[in-house]
C-alpha cells in the first residue's frame, strides 16, 4: 500500500505500521518503503513517517541517510513550525554520520527569530550529546548563547540541556542568574522544576549559609530589605550580623508565588528549595502547600508523604498543626499508611501523644496485619523517644500479647524485648507473663525474643527459666533455627547462673545441638560448650565466659528508617529510593565565605546611547536599571556635596559608582547614613517617599514594595554599568550627565507604578490593558520583566519619558454631598492608554455609607463635546471599601473643567475636574540643540517671560528640577551650562511645543522664559511656575 | 528525563509502547512485574522502582499502569504528574481511558505522546494547544476523514504556544457566550465509634466551563474570600490580585478547566451533613453476626442528602449477609467480602435502614475489628463551607455573557470507624 498512488492508502499503511510498533512489534523491514514517503505533502502522513524513523533509523543507518536532505530543506523552511520539527527529527535519528549536520543545525537554529525553534535546538543539544559526548565544547558555547535567552519558552530547555551536558560549569549561570529568577514565574510549569533545581544547587555553592545561631538576623535583614525607604531601622543594621545576599532573597521570593501552581512537582521543587535555602524560621511556609499535596492521587502522596518523612525528623514543629491530615484511613494503600505512620511517630510529642497514641489503638486493629505490626513498632517508637509515656505503651502492648493474631503479638514481643532492654530493672512481672504465653506463640521471632529476654534476665525470674528451657529441650528439634540457637544461648547463661537446676539440660541441649542439620547451630554448640563446660584446655576463656556472655548490652535505639535520607536533596528520585541514582548531583555545604557576588552583575555593552529616541527594550530596560543606580548614587553624594554645587555633585557621583557594584546592602545602609544626617538630603528622598506611598495607596502592603525592591537589587546588577557611562560622560561636559542625573528620578518613579499596573494587569485600568499582544513580539515581551515594564508604552509614544511630580490629590466629590460616595481624583501622569490625546485621572471611589452602593458610573456630561473615557460601570461598593478606577478626559488643552455627573443608582451628583495647566503636558525629551533650534522657532508673540526671585535654598539643580516637575508634567532636556535649566513638554491634545527656560543669575534672581504658541497657557504656566519657585 | 512508556493492563499484558529516546527492551517490566507479585493489591505496588539500569516509575489509572522508564536522576513527582497528565489528555480526548479507547485510536495516541514530549522533556501538555495540534476524534470528523481523506493533524503552529496567554488561542467565537462556574466542595472526614469527629477538612475546586469570544478578561471575586486558606490555581489566574486584593482576575482557557482548589481553613468547624447510627456485633462462638445501619441528615441547612451509597470491606470471616433494607439495594460480593448500598436521597422523615444478620466462616473466631464504614453523598445547591461568590464581571470585550454558579457539596474521603 506505501507504494500506492494515493494518499489515502499510504497513510492508512502508516497508521498500521505504527501499530505495529506500538505493540513492539518489529516493522523494520519496511523501512525502505516508508523513508520514500518523508517528503510527503501530507502532514500527518509526514508525521508517522516521522514516527518510523525516529524509531528505526538506528537499526538501518545507510538507509536513513536517505532521509537527511529532506530535513535540511526543511531547516529552512518559513514556516518556524515545520523548521522546529524538522530539527526535532533530525536530532532524534540517532546516526553517529550526521553529528556534524546536526552540529550545523543546531548552531543555526540557536539564532533563529522563534523561540520555538530555539526551544527546539535546546532540547536537541541533549541529543547530540548523549549520542556524540566529543561534542561537549561546542554545545556549551550554545547553551550559553541561549542562556542569555530572554524567552520564556527557552528558558526550561535550556536548562535541562545544561543540567545534562555542563552541570558543572556554573560560572554560565552568574550573568543569568536573576534573570532566570525574574522569569521563572511565567515559564511554563516544567521548566520551572528544573529551573529550581538548578538554582538551589547553584545557591549552595553561591550564597552563605542563612541558617547562623543568630536570631536577630533576619528580622534586621528582612526589614533592611522590605521597607528600603524605612530610614531608622536599617541605619542600625549592624555590619557583623548576617545579611543575605540580595541575589539570595530575590531567589526566595521569585520562587515563593510557585507554592500555588497547580503542578505538584513544582510545589515540591520550591518546597525543597526552601528546605535547603531559605532561613530556618520562612520554611515552614511550604508546609501547608505540601499538606495540599496530599489530596492528590496516590503516587503523588507516595512521594510527598517521603519527603515530609524525611522533614519532619529535623523540624517537627513544620507539620504539627497539620497533624490530623496524617491520620490513617482505611482505603488508604498499605505503602500510604506506614509512611503516614512514619511521619506521626516522628511528630509525637509530650503534648500530642496521647492523641497519636488513641490514633494508634484503632490502628492496631486494622485488618491490614502489616500494617498493624509496622503501628506496634511505631508505639515502641514513641514509648522509647517519650519517656513519660513508656509505661503507658508497655502496658498496652503486654495487654497486645492476648491478642488472637499471631502476628500482632509475635511484633509486640519484640518491641516490648527492645523496650525492656532500654530499662530492665522493673520489668520482672512482664518477663514472667511473657512466658506464660510463650506456648501459645508460634512465630519463631517471637518465641527467639522471649528466650533471648529470659537468658538475659534469668536472674529476675530465677523460677521460671529453667523451667522455660526444659520445655525447650522437649521441642528443640522441631524449632526453628533462630529458635534453636536462642535455646543454646540460653542453656549457656542458665548454666553460668544456675548451674545446679540446669545442668543436666543444657548438656542434653548442646548434645541435641551438635548433631543439628544446620551448621551454624553445630558450630555455636561447640564454641558454648568450650566456653562454659570446664575444661583443662579451655581455662583461660572459661574465666570470662560469664564476663562474655552476660555482659550488659547496650540498649537497641529505635529510630527512623528516614534518619539518613536527609543526605540527598528533597524531591529527588534518589532520596525517594534512599540510593545515589545515576546523574545525581550533590548539594554541596554552604560555602563559608560567598563568591564574589558581583559575577552575577549583567554587563551593559552600550550605555551612552541609551538616550537616543529609538524605542528597543533592551535598550529600555537597561536604561531603567541605569536610572535606578543613579538614584541612588545621587542620594549618596547628594549628602556628600549638599553645599556643593551642581557640577561637583554629579562628577563625585562618577567616582563613587565603583563602588556600587558590591554589596547592595552596603550600599543601602551607607545611603540611609547619609541621608538622615543632612537636611537637603531629606528634602531629596522625601517626593520619593511620598509617592511611593501613594501607589502603595492603590496596592496595599508589600506587593508593590517588593517589586521596587526586586528593581532596587537589580540596579544593583546594573550599577557596574552606570558607572561605565558615568565615567564615559566624565571627560564630556558636565551638563549632559546632571540631565541624566536628574532625569533619574522622574523615571523611576513612574516606572515603579507602571510595573504594578503591568503585573497585574489591570490594576488602574480594568479593560484595555491586556488585549493580548500580537505574538512574535510578545512571548518574550511578558517574559522579561524589565523590558515589560515600558516597551509597551514607548511604542506608541517614542519622545515623551512620563515624569514624576508629588501625587497632588483633589477632592471631587465630598462624602457629605454625596451622601456616603466621596471621590478623589489626581493626576498619575501617565500617557491616557485609551486616546492618546486625553489626559489620564484616577478617581479613588470610597463609600462612606453604611449600606452598599451599587451602580457608580459617568452620567451627563458637559460642555457636550467633552470626551471622557468612562470608567466601566461599578457594580457594588461595600460599606467602608473604595475602589480606584481610572478615565481619560480630552481637556483640549484647556483649564476649562471638564464637568460630568457621577451616578449611583438611586442618585446623581454633579462634578467637575479642574485641571492644573501644568497636567495638561505631556514631557518630551530633546537634545539641546534641538531645544535652541526650537526655541529658536517660537519667538515674539509666542514667548513669555518673567523675571523671578529665588531663595537661595532653591538654586541648586536638584530643587529646581524639583520644583519645576511638581508643577508640570514635562521633561528635563539637557543643558550644557550650570546656570541654565531647560525642560520640554507637549500639550497632551494638539501635541504642541511647550519649552520652559530657566536662567540663573547673580543675587538669586532668575529669568524664567516658557516659549509657545499656546499663550494662554504660557501665561498661565508662568504663574504656577513662578509661585513653585519664588515661595518653596 | 523520560525515556520510554509502558501500558500494561491489568492482566500483565504490554499494550503499548513508546521511546523517545533509544529503544530499551520491554524485558525492563519484568522488574515491575516482580513488585507486582510482591504487592497483595494492586494500588500497593510502589510508585518508584529501581532496577540495575533504569527506574520505573509508575501510575495506576483506570486499571492501567503507566510505566515510564528513566535513566538519571530526575524528580520523581515531575514524572509521576507527567503521567497523570498524560491520562487526563486521554482522558479529555477519547471520554474514557481504557485498553480499548487506547488501542482504538493508537495512532493519536502516538501523535499525542510524540508532541507531548520531546527527548523526554516535556513540549505540550496544555490541553488547549494539543488539541490545535492534533485534532481530537469524534465520530463526524472520522466519517469525514475516511471519505475526504484528510487528516486530523492540525496544520498550523497554535498561536498559544507562542501568545502571552498560552492557554487560550486567538479567534474563539462562540454565538452563545456562557460561562458556568461549579463551585464543588469534598468533605473528608473520620468519624470515630461514638460518633464524634476525629477529624474533618473541606477541600474545594472551581471547575470553570468558559465558552467566550473573544479575549475576554474575567474577575470573581468572593463574599468572603477569608474562608480560603490555602489556594492553587490555574496559571491563568493572577497571583498579585489575588494577594492584594483577594480577587480572581484572569483570562480564561477556552472551554472546560479548573480554574482554582481551595483547602478551606482548619479553623473553621467543619459541619458534618449526615451522621450514621450503627451496630454492628460478632459473638464469639457463634457463626451469627448483627448488622444495623441507621443514616439521617443533620446540618444540611435544609437541603436534600442525595446519592447516598455506602460501602464497607465486612471481616474475612464474614461468609454471607442477609440484610434488609428499607429503601435502596445493597450488593454483597463474597469474594472481596465487600458490602455495598446504594440509597438514594435520604429522607428525614423515614430515615433509611439496613439490617440483617452476617453468615460467618464455621469455626473462625471473632474477627477483632469492626469494618469502618465508607460514605458517599452529595448535597446540590450548598457549598458546606458557607463559600459564596460574589460576583462575575467581564471586561475587554462588549458583549454580554450568560453567567451561571452551581454549588455542590460532596462527600471527598467520609469515613465512619465502628
Amino acid at each position: 500500500m506505501l507504494e500506492s498512488n494515493k494518499e489515502s492508502l499510504k497513510l492508512e499503511a502508516m497508521k498500521r505500521i505504527v501499530g505495529l510498533i506500538s505493540k513492539g512489534k518489529n516493522a523494520s523491514e519496511l523501512f525502505p518503503a516508508v523513508v520514500k514517503n518523508v517528503a510527503s505533502k501530507n502532514i500527518e502522513l509526514k508525521k508517522l513517517v516521522y514516527v518510523y524513523l525516529v524509531r528505526y533509523a538506528e537499526e538501518q543507518q545507510d538507509l536513513a541517510l536517505l532521509s537527511i536532505s529532506t530535513f535540511q530543506r526543511a531547516l529552512k523552511d518559513p514556516n518556524q513550525f515545520i523548521r522546529a520539527s524538522a530539527l526535532r527529527v533530525l536530532s532524534s535519528i540517532r546516526v553517529p554520520i550526521i553529528v556534524p549536520i546536526m552540529m550545523l543545525a543546531i548552531k543555526e537554529a540557536a539564532s533563529d527569530l522563534s523561540p520555538y525553534v530555539r526551544k527546539t535546538s535546546a532540547h536537541a543539544i541533549q541529543k547530540l550529546f548523549s549520542l556524540d559526548p566529543d561534542q561537549k565544547e561546542q554545545l556549551i558555547e550554545v547553551i550559553e548563547k541561549l542562556l542569555k535567552d530572554k524567552s520564556t519558552l527557552v528558558a526550561g530547555s535550556v536548562v535541562v540541556a545544561f543540567e545534562e551536558v555542563c552541570p558543572d560549569r556554573i560560572d554560565l549561570i552568574h550573568k543569568n542568574f536573576r534573570k532566570l529568577c525574574n522569569l521563572l514565574v511565567d515559564v511554563e510549569e516544567w521548566g520551572q522544576v528544573v529551573i529550581i533545581n538548578m538554582l538551589t544547587r547553584y545557591a549552595r555553592t553561591q550564597f552563605t549559609s542563612p541558617w547562623r545561631e543568630d536570631a536577630m538576623f533576619d528580622e534586621n535583614n528582612e526589614k533592611a530589605f522590605y521597607d528600603s525607604d524605612s530610614e531608622e531601622k536599617k541605619g542600625q543594621a549592624d555590619v557583623k550580623t548576617y545579611i543575605m545576599d540580595p541575589d539570595h532573597r530575590l531567589l526566595l521570593r521569585n520562587t515563593k508565588p510557585l507554592l500555588q501552581s497547580r503542578n505538584t512537582a513544582v510545589v515540591m521543587a520550591v518546597a525543597q528549595l526552601y528546605w535547603h535555602l531559605a532561613p530556618k524560621h520562612e520554611v515552614s511556609i511550604v508546609t501547608k502547600s505540601l499538606v495540599r499535596l496530599l489530596r492528590s492521587h496516590r503516587e503523588v502522596q507516595y512521594v510527598v508523604l517521603q519527603n515530609i518523612a524525611t522533614m519532619s525528623i529535623q523540624r517537627k514543629g513544620m507539620f504539627e498543626p497539620y497533624m490530623k491530615s496524617f491520620y490513617v484511613r482505611s482505603t488508604d494503600s498499605t505503602h500510604i499508611k506506614t509512611l503516614k505512620l512514619e511521619i506521626l511517630t516522628n511528630l509525637a510529642n509530650e503534648a500530642n501523644i496521647s492523641t497519636i497514641l488513641r490514633e494508634f489503638q484503632t490502628y492496631v486493629k486494622s485488618q491490614d496485619k502489616a500494617f498493624a505490626a509496622a503501628t506496634i513498632q511505631a508505639i515502641g517508637r514513641c514509648a522509647t523517644n517519650i519517656s513519660e509515656v513508656t509505661d503507658t505503651c508497655l502496658n498496652g502492648l503486654v495487654l497486645l500479647l492476648s491478642n488472637r493474631d499471631e502476628s500482632v503479638v509475635a511484633e509486640s514481643v519484640v518491641v516490648i524485648k527492645k523496650l525492656l532492654q532500654t530499662q530492665p530493672n522493673q520489668h520482672s512481672d512482664i518477663i514472667s507473663h511473657m512466658a506464660k504465653l510463650f506456648d501459645n506463640i508460634t512465630v519463631p521471632m517471637a518465641r527467639a525474643s522471649i528466650l533471648w529476654l529470659m537468658g538475659e534476665y534469668c536472674e529476675r525470674v530465677p523460677k521460671i527459666a529453667p523451667d522455660v528451657l526444659r520445655k525447650m529441650a522437649k521441642t528443640f528439634t522441631v524449632e526453628e533455627d533462630i529458635v534453636k540457637l536462642q535455646t543454646v544461648n540460653l542453656a549457656a547463661k542458665l548454666f553460668l547462673t544456675n548451674s545446679k537446676q540446669t545442668k543436666l539440660l543444657t548438656q542434653y541441649i548442646l548434645n541435641l545441638g551438635k548433631y543439628d542439620q544446620n551448621y551454624d547451630i553445630r558450630d555455636r554448640t561447640r564454641f558454648i560448650r568450650q566456653l562454659i563446660v570446664p575444661s583443662e584446655k579451655s581455662s583461660t576463656l572459661n574465666k570470662y565466659a560469664r564476663r562474655i556472655l552476660l555482659a550488659s548490652k547496650p540498649a537497641p535505639v529505635l529510630e527512623s528508617a528516614f534518619k539518613d535520607r536527609d543526605r540527598f536533596q528533597l524531591g529527588t528520585l534518589s532520596h525517594s529510593l534512599n540510593i545515589k541514582t545515576s546523574g545525581y548531583q550533590e548539594l554541596s555545604e554552604w560555602p563559608a565565605v560567598a563568591p564574589d557576588p558581583s559575577v552575577r552583575n549583567v554587563e551593559v555593552i552600550e550605555p551612552v546611547k541609551e538616550w537616543a529616541p529609538s524605542v528597543g527594550k533592551a535598550k529600555q530596560s537597561k536604561s531603567e536599571d541605569k536610572f535606578y543606580s543613579d538614584d541612588e548614587e545621587k542620594e549618596e553624594n547628594a549628602s556628600d556635596s549638599s553645599s556643593s554645587d551642581d557640577s561637583d555633585s554629579s562628577s563625585s557621583s562618577s567616582e563613587e559608582s565603583g563602588s556600587e557594584s558590591e554589596e547592595e546592602s552596603n550600599e543601602e545602609s551607607e545611603k540611609t547614613s547619609s541621608d538622615s544626617g543632612k537636611s537637603s538630603s531629606e528634602s531629596e528622598t522625601e517626593p520619593k517617599n511620598n509617592s511611593k506611598k501613594a501607589t502603595r495607596k492603590k496596592k496595599p502592603a508589600d506587593s508593590d514594595s517588593d517589586e521596587s525592591d526586586s528593581k532596587a537589587s537589580s540596579s544593583s546588577a546594573e550599577s557596574s554599568s552606570s558607572s561605565v557611562s558615568d565615567s564615559d560622560d566624565d571627560s564630556e561636559p558636565p551638563a549632559p550627565q546632571k540631565k541624566s542625573n536628574v532625569k533619574a528620578r522622574p523615571k523611576v518613579e513612574v516606572k515603579s507604578k507602571k510595573e504594578v499596573s503591568l503585573l497585574d494587569l489591570d490594576d488602574f485600568s480594568p479593560a484595555p490593558m491586556n488585549a493580548p499582544k500580537p505574538s512574535v513580539f510578545s512571548p518574550s515581551l511578558l517574559s522579561d520583566l524589565e523590558g515589560l515594564s515600558l516597551s509597551n508604552v514607548s511604542s506608541a509614544m517614542q519622545v515623551t519619558t512620563p515624569s514624576f511630580g508629588p501625587m497632588k490629590t483633589f477632592e471631587l466629590l465630598h462624602h457629605m454631598t454625596g451622601k456616603g460616595l466621596s471621590a478623589k481624583y489626581h493626576f498619575p501622569r501617565q500617557p491616557c492608554l485609551y486616546q492618546p490625546s486625553m489626559v489620564s485621572v484616577q478617581v479613588i471611589l470610597t463609600n462612606g455609607s453604611d449600606h452598599t452602593l451599587e451602580e457608580i458610573h459617568v452620567g451627563d456630561r458637559s460642555p457636550a463635546s467633552l470626551h471622557i473615557h468612562c470608567f466601566n460601570t461599578i457594580e457594588r461598593l461595600e460599606p467602608r471599601a473604595s475602589v480606584t478606577v481610572s478615565m481619560g478626559i480630552d481637556f483640549s488643552d484647556s483649564t476649562q473643567a471638564a464637568n460630568f455627573q457621577l451616578c449611583t443608582k438611586e442618585d446623581q451628583f454633579s462634578v467637575s475636574i479642574q485641571p492644573a495647566v501644568g497636567e495638561l503636558l505631556m514631557p518630551s525629551t530633546m537634545t539641546e540643540a534641538d531645544f535652541c533650534k526650537e526655541q529658536k522657532k517660537l519667538l515674539g508673540m509666542n514667548e513669555t517671560s518673567a523675571t523671578i526671585t529665588m531663595t537661595t535654598a532653591n538654586t541648586s539643580s536638584q530643587t529646581i528640577n524639583k520644583q519645576v516637575l511638581s508643577v508640570a508634567n514635562v521633561g528635563v532636556a539637557p543643558s550644557s551650562q550650570n546656570n541654565f535649566h531647560r525642560f520640554a513638554g507637549r500639550t497632551v491634545s494638539s501635541g504642541a511645543l511647550v519649552l520652559v527656560s530657566l536662567e540663573l543669575k547673580e543675587s538669586s534672581s532668575a529669568l524664567l522664559t516658557i516659549n509657545t504658541e499656546k499663550s494662554i497657557m504660557a501665561s498661565m504656566l508662568l504663574q504656577d511656575l513662578k509661585q513653585a519657585l519664588t515661595e518653596a | 528525563m523520560i525515556h520510554s512508556l509502558f501500558l500494561i493492563n491489568a492482566s500483565g499484558d504490554i499494550f503499548l509502547e513508546k521511546h523517545w529516546k533509544s529503544v530499551v527492551s520491554r524485558s525492563v517490566c519484568d522488574y515491575f512485574f516482580e513488585a507486582q507479585e510482591r504487592a497483595t493489591e494492586p494500588e500497593n505496588v510502589p510508585p518508584v522502582i529501581p532496577t540495575p539500569h533504569h527506574y520505573l516509575i509508575s501510575v495506576l489509572r483506570h486499571r492501567i499502569y503507566f510505566v515510564a522508564v528513566i535513566q538519571s536522576e530526575v524528580p520523581p513527582l515531575f514524572v509521576i504528574e507527567f503521567l497523570h497528565r498524560v491520562v487526563d489528555t486521554f482522558q479529555d480526548y477519547f471520554g474514557v481511558c481504557t485498553e480499548a479507547a487506547i488501542k482504538d485510536n493508537v495512532v493519536v495516541v502516538y501523535e499525542l505522546l510524540e508532541e507531548m514530549l520531546d527527548n523526554g522533556f516535556p513540549l505540550a501538555t496544555e490541553s488547549n494547544i494539543l488539541k490545535e495540534l492534533i485534532k481530537p476524534p469524534t465520530i463526524l470528523r472520522t466519517m469525514v476523514n475516511t471519505i475526504t481523506g484528510s487528516t486530523n493533524v492540525g496544520e498550523q503552529l497554535p498561536t498559544g504556544q507562542l501568545s502571552v496567554v498560552p492557554w487560550r488561542r486567538t479567534g474563539v467565537k462562540y454565538t452563545n457566550n456562557e460561562a458556568y462556574f461549579d463551585v464543588v466542595e469534598e468533605i473528608d472526614a473520620i468519624i470515630d465509634k461514638s460518633g464524634s469527629t476525629i477529624t474533618a477538612e473541606i477541600q474545594g475546586v472551581i471547575d470553570a466551563c468558559v465558552k467566550l469570544t473573544g479575549m475576554p478578561d474575567l474577575t470573581l471575586s468572593f463574599m468572603n474570600p477569608r474562608l480560603l486558606d490555602d489556594v492553587s490555581f490555574h496559571p491563568c489566574v493572577r497571583f498579585k490580585r489575588w494577594e492584594a486584593e483577594r480577587i480572581l482576575s484572569f483570562i480564561p482557557p477556552d472551554g472546560n478547566f479548573r480554574l482554582l482548589s481551595y483547602h478551606v481553613s482548619s479553623q473553621n468547624l467543619v459541619a458534618i451533613p449526615v451522621y450514621v447510627k450503627h451496630n454492628i456485633t460478632f459473638r464469639e462462638g457463634s457463626s451469627q453476626g448483627r448488622f444495623d445501619l441507621t443514616l439521617g441528615p443533620k446540618q444540611t441547612m435544609g437541603k436534600a442528602v442525595e446519592s447516598v451509597l455506602v460501602s464497607s470491606q465486612l471481616p474475612r470471616g464474614v461468609l454471607n449477609a442477609n440484610l434488609n433494607p428499607s429503601q435502596g439495594a445493597y450488593t454483597f460480593d463474597p469474594v472481596t467480602k465487600l458490602l455495598t448500598w446504594d440509597v438514594g436521597k435520604i429522607n428525614p422523615q423515614k430515615l433509611p435502614n439496613l439490617k440483617g444478620t452476617m453468615n460467618l466462616q464455621a469455626g473462625a473466631s471473632k474477627p477483632d475489628e469492626n469494618p469502618t464504614i465508607n460514605i458517599q453523598f452529595k448535597i446540590q445547591q450548598m457549598a458546606i463551607s458557607g463559600l459564596k461568590v460574589n460576583r462575575l464581571d467581564m471586561y475587554g470585550e462588549k458583549y454580554k455573557p450568560f453567567k451561571g454558579i452551581k454549588y455542590m457539596t460532596k462527600a471527598g474521603k467520609f469515613q465512619v470507624r465502628t
